[in-house]
């Protein structure tokens, strides 16, 4: 009996043990990209770094707008095109569907989350890219080679598409029926109960899939590259190239040891990152925490 | 108010609005998929995955990718075997050495959320600066460490779901028998089995699909991996490389190499989707 409380004793340290030190990998890796990060605030102000367009590391110049910026539009694309994509589609399998389609359909939008980047990113390169620069560049009457912010959006959007789809079908599911079954029998339709009452309701689970679904745009990396055409510049229309930050950092870390400051750059752009995606994730789990409570 | 007819001609409207919605997501997973197979398929080949490149091979000579897809499953196999070892007892310690509402299992379940979401780009940038710092190359282990650290979150917050689901009678019985809380845990373990054979399937299809981390961490070779110590090639690093070749056959290469992916994750997805309905059965 002593040896079964001893040992029971003894487990409960080492998970907790286990628990605290998996924890502090994230205070641990703020921490040192922070050190990291910290000479290239020696000799500009972390306003001019984040203003300034000019990215010129022989030079010492470290201007990240064109990466924020970069980052913002092709974000910017791939809600525009997923947000309500996934908000019709999602009402539609809640709503509408029979459960066989739901259930068919959901499992399709685990395939598609599991389907890794690289491969979103050859899709870019064979179908999105060829597609903008032979066909919708034309139509609107510019010319490009299509790597463009426009592609990445795209790429993105149908990356963002299953973590929305998920959450957003989970939230609707929680709106109570008596709450439609009531708008339904005040005489309104389907479609009305849906923008008066079901949509009311389930604004703050629809904002918090969308928030998740930022920072997991944010983030991307390579599928983005592939396809974005890495240029360092500000994008001024949909068919420019840009230069997203996490690119930024894959594409210059073999070179970066030899430029004096430049591995802080690169470290401030993972820091900055890290730092964005953080602060969306924690908003929109808090969000849907309450929500989940509530039910 | 508008007439009813009105009304209802909207509802319509609205309606083929949402399909359409639903059917270009639908439809985007299978242009995906067929995109792949259609470009990839020609030059698939047995000497693709059966031997690793030969000299000349990125100028479009013979040669295959065994080199990548030995590297991918090694580092994925390792990385996941890690994330067990230290997923599984942290999320056995959330759901039954600790009380429910405490302020500690709250806050370690948010920010597995959160670390859930970190980019795989930012753990492979700090664990590359801690490898310059140390004066290690980049090598297999460090692609093991990076990857892992990426897993964890995944293998937590699936079997803490899971746990969560067992029901309370089966965890008050075993307790009521004198058992002590470890081996109340073997019991629930034994319960939510298949569950976890999906969480390892899940992390080992993120782990084998990750570049990010891999690309400042891991490196790339020629030769089978054989040491931890040596940098090692994967299967969607040797996907992209061939990519920005501008030679047709190695491009042609990089589609069938990423054909060869698809296949692992359709099938890590079937073999997830199988083992979830078990668990379901296994409810009942």
């Amino acid at each position: 009996m002593k040896i079964r409380l001893w040992k029971d004793r003894w487990i409960r340290r080492a998970f907790f043990a286990l628990l605290i030190l998996t924890l502090s990998v994230i205070a641990f890796i703020g921490i040192g990209l922070t050190i990291k990060a910290l000479p290239l605030l020696e000799d500009q102000s972390l306003f001019s770094i984040l203003t300034q367009s000019i990215w010129s590391p022989l030079k010492g110049k470290f201007g990240f707008l064109p990466f924020i910026m970069g980052t913002v539009w092709v974000t910017v694309i791939a809600l525009a095109i997923a947000v309500p994509l996934c908000i019709m589609a999602s009402l539609y399998l809640v709503e509408y569907a029979s459960d066989r389609l739901r259930n068919t359909v959901l499992p399709l939008m685990n395939v598609l989350a599991a389907i890794p980047p690289v491969l979103y990113g050859v899709w870019g390169v064979l179908f999105v890219v060829p597609l903008i620069a032979d066909y919708i560049a034309p139509f609107f009457g510019s010319s490009t080679s299509g790597y463009s912010v426009l592609s990445g959006g795209i790429v993105l959007a149908v990356m963002i598409f299953p973590i929305m789809i998920s959450i957003m079908v989970e939230v609707l599911q929680t709106i109570p029926a008596e709450l439609k079954s009531a708008s339904l029998s005040l005489g309104a339709t389907k479609w009305e109960t849906i923008q008066k009452v079901i949509i009311k309701k389930a604004r703050p689970g629809l904002l918090a899939a969308v928030v998740l679904a930022i920072s997991r745009a944010f983030g991307e990396t390579i599928a983005v590259l592939m396809v974005c055409g890495n240029i360092p510049q500000v994008p001024k229309s949909l068919f420019d190239a840009g230069y997203p930050i996490p690119a930024l950092i894959a594409n210059n870390f073999g070179e970066m040891m030899s430029i004096p400051r430049y591995d802080a750059a690169l470290m401030f752009a993972a820091l900055l990152l890290l730092v964005i995606i953080f602060g969306f994730n924690l908003i929109s789990r808090v969000i849907l925490n309450k929500l989940e409570e509530k039910v | 108010m508008s007439t009813i007819k009105s009304r209802l001609r909207k509802e319509k409207i609205a309606k083929l609005f949402m399909q359409f919605a639903g059917i270009s997501i639908t439809g985007s997973l299978f242009l995906i998929i067929g995109i792949i197979l259609f470009k990839g398929l020609p030059f698939l080949s047995w000497e693709m995955i059966s031997q690793v490149p030969q000299g000349g091979f990125y100028i479009g000579k013979e040669g295959g990718i065994l080199n990548a897809i030995l590297g991918s499953l090694y580092l994925a196999g390792l990385s996941t075997v890690l994330a067990c070892l230290l997923g599984i007892p942290i999320a056995i310690y959330l759901n039954i050495y600790t009380n429910q509402s405490a302020a500690l299992v709250r806050a370690s379940r948010l920010l597995f959320d959160v670390l859930f979401g970190i980019p795989s780009i930012v753990y492979g940038a700090i664990a590359f600066s801690i490898m310059v710092w140390l004066g290690i190359r980049a090598s297999l282990l460090g692609g093991v460490i990076t990857i892992t650290l990426l897993t964890i979150p995944i293998v937590v917050r699936t079997l803490d779901e899971l746990l969560k689901t067992t029901p309370l009678d089966l965890k008050n019985i075993t307790t009521s028998l004198g058992a002590t809380k470890w081996e109340t845990a073997q019991v629930l373990l034994k319960y939510i089995k298949p569950g976890i054979f999906t969480a390892v399937l899940l992390a080992f299809g993120r782990a084998i699909g990750d570049v990010a981390g891999v690309l400042l961490t891991t490196g790339f070779s020629d030769n089978l991996p054989l040491y931890i110590d040596e940098p090692a090639a994967t299967l969607p690093l040797a996907i992209f490389f061939q990519l920005s070749s501008p030679i047709p056959e190695v491009q042609g290469r990089a589609y069938a190499s990423a054909l060869i992916l698809t296949f692992v994750i359709l099938f890590i997805v079937i073999c997830t989707h199988i083992l979830a309905s078990k668990q379901k059965k296994h409810k009942l």
